[in-house]
């Protein structure tokens, strides 16, 4: 069994760095546009505040997995053939914005809002005072928020195996299919996802101490 | 048209039986969940601490585990240890366990928020463990757990789409045959994202009618 894993434990690797590519870029690329929508949401024009909230609602509503395969089918349709790691990476990143906009918003309602009446009042712009006095605050706020949610797109990206991307679970699937040990690949993928989010929940909790000593 | 009326009425009882698996389905592992989640919970504030860890490193691995693992460890890894199960029990009982450790953080917070003082007042009015969680703690924290755990059964609902992939026949697995078979795409996934909606509308709607009772 161990021959089995060591034999398998590189390629296995190589699909958790993939793993974490495709998670990773979808967070990254989810922050600016979480917090447009989260501006969106908390909008004064109620035509800006509805359609936002009928694109979070769309999008926290459904599965992903029914979500990935829309976008997967949906893209060739409307004339984009991309690869599949970036319909993966689409549908992942469309998905998270509705989320973190949510996550972004409680960090918004904790933020005294008397701070941005001073500063229109000395004459700060509202995208510049969003700039540098709402959102700097709203993220020392929300980064357990934040954690919380790059793991669940972590552990959501374990679908994308479905699409063909050889990611961790895709990579575990190709493993058992042809040494039909499906136990022991299994389990060992397993470990790896959770040592890797045992990491991230690390570096959260280190972040978070960190700004708290700044602040 | 007539064509694509067709293709509706062939195919629309199979995505509305689809349906139904998906429902029932999720609320026998929601039932799994909130049952075994309660008894996580209490034993995480046991006197013995061997059985505390042990609970908090289930809760920790759960939490930190694809659902679609779990679901391939059970359903094809179980045979090859001596667990065989249909497709339907491994969602079940892979969603249950899986949404157990999650409904358990969520009783934890509720016992947490009761006042220490309200348990040692009952301690000193005679009344044991069980009867301080059954008429102490429940009914209290029932106001403040619903609107996270009305969340984690949602949750639990979406996720169940995965099982298609472990071959149950519920919502996704049905819309993906009628694409299979008649190459209409976009339609089909729509009309399922549509119904899942539906279906995540009306529990959330239960939750808030369940929300107003628990008030007191």
């Amino acid at each position: 069994m161990l021959a089995l894993i060591q034999d398998n434990l590189p390629i296995m690797l190589w699909g958790a760095g993939m793993t974490i590519v495709v998670s990773g870029v979808a967070i990254i690329l989810g922050m600016p546009l979480g917090l447009i929508l989260c501006f969106g949401v908390t909008s004064r024009k109620p035509w800006v505040r509805r359609l936002s909230r009928i694109y979070q609602s769309v999008w926290r509503g459904t599965p992903i997995l029914v979500q990935l395969l829309i976008i997967y089918y949906l893209l060739p349709l409307i004339g984009i053939n991309v690869a599949p790691i970036l319909a993966a990476i689409v549908a992942l990143t469309l998905n998270t914005i509705a989320f973190q906009a949510e996550i972004f918003r409680g960090g918004l309602l904790a933020i005294p809002p008397g701070q941005l009446e001073a500063a229109r009042m000395v004459g700060i712009r509202k995208w510049a005072a969003r700039q540098h006095i709402l959102v700097p605050q709203m993220f020392r706020l929300v980064i357990p928020s934040l954690v919380n949610e790059t793991i669940s797109i972590l552990k959501n990206s374990s679908l994308v195996s479905v699409i063909a991307v050889t990611e961790l679970m895709r990579v575990s699937q190709q493993i058992v299919a042809t040494t039909y040990r499906p136990f022991e690949i299994y389990i060992a993928a397993a470990v790896i996802y959770i040592i890797i989010n045992f990491l991230l929940s690390l570096i959260g909790r280190m972040t978070e101490q960190r700004l708290a000593r700044r602040a | 048209m007539t064509q694509f009326f067709d293709l509706w009425l062939q195919y629309g009882p199979l995505m509305l039986a689809g349906l139904v698996t998906t429902a029932w389905i999720c609320a026998l592992a929601t039932a799994l969940g909130l049952a075994v989640g309660l008894l996580l919970a209490c034993l995480q504030s046991a006197p013995f601490a061997p059985l505390r860890w042990a609970v908090r490193s289930y809760i920790e691995i759960m939490r930190g585990l694809p659902i679609l693992i779990l679901l391939f460890v059970l359903y094809y890894g179980g045979p090859s240890i001596g667990l065989r199960l249909s497709a339907e029990a491994v969602g079940v009982f892979g969603l249950g366990f899986y949404g157990a450790a999650y409904f358990a953080e969520i009783f934890r917070s509720g016992f947490q928020s009761i006042p220490k003082g309200q348990i040692e007042a009952a301690r000193m009015a005679g009344l044991s463990g069980t009867q301080i969680i059954r008429h102490i703690k429940l009914p209290q924290m029932l106001v403040m757990i619903t609107p996270p755990m009305v969340n984690q059964i949602i949750i639990l609902i979406k996720e169940s789409a995965v099982l298609s992939i472990i071959t149950v026949a519920e919502l996704t697995k049905n819309t993906t045959q009628f694409v299979n078979e008649t190459y209409a795409v976009i339609e089909p996934y729509l009309a399922a994202a549509l119904l899942y909606w539906l279906l995540v509308e009306a529990v959330g709607q239960l939750g808030k009618i369940i929300e107003r009772r628990v008030r007191f």
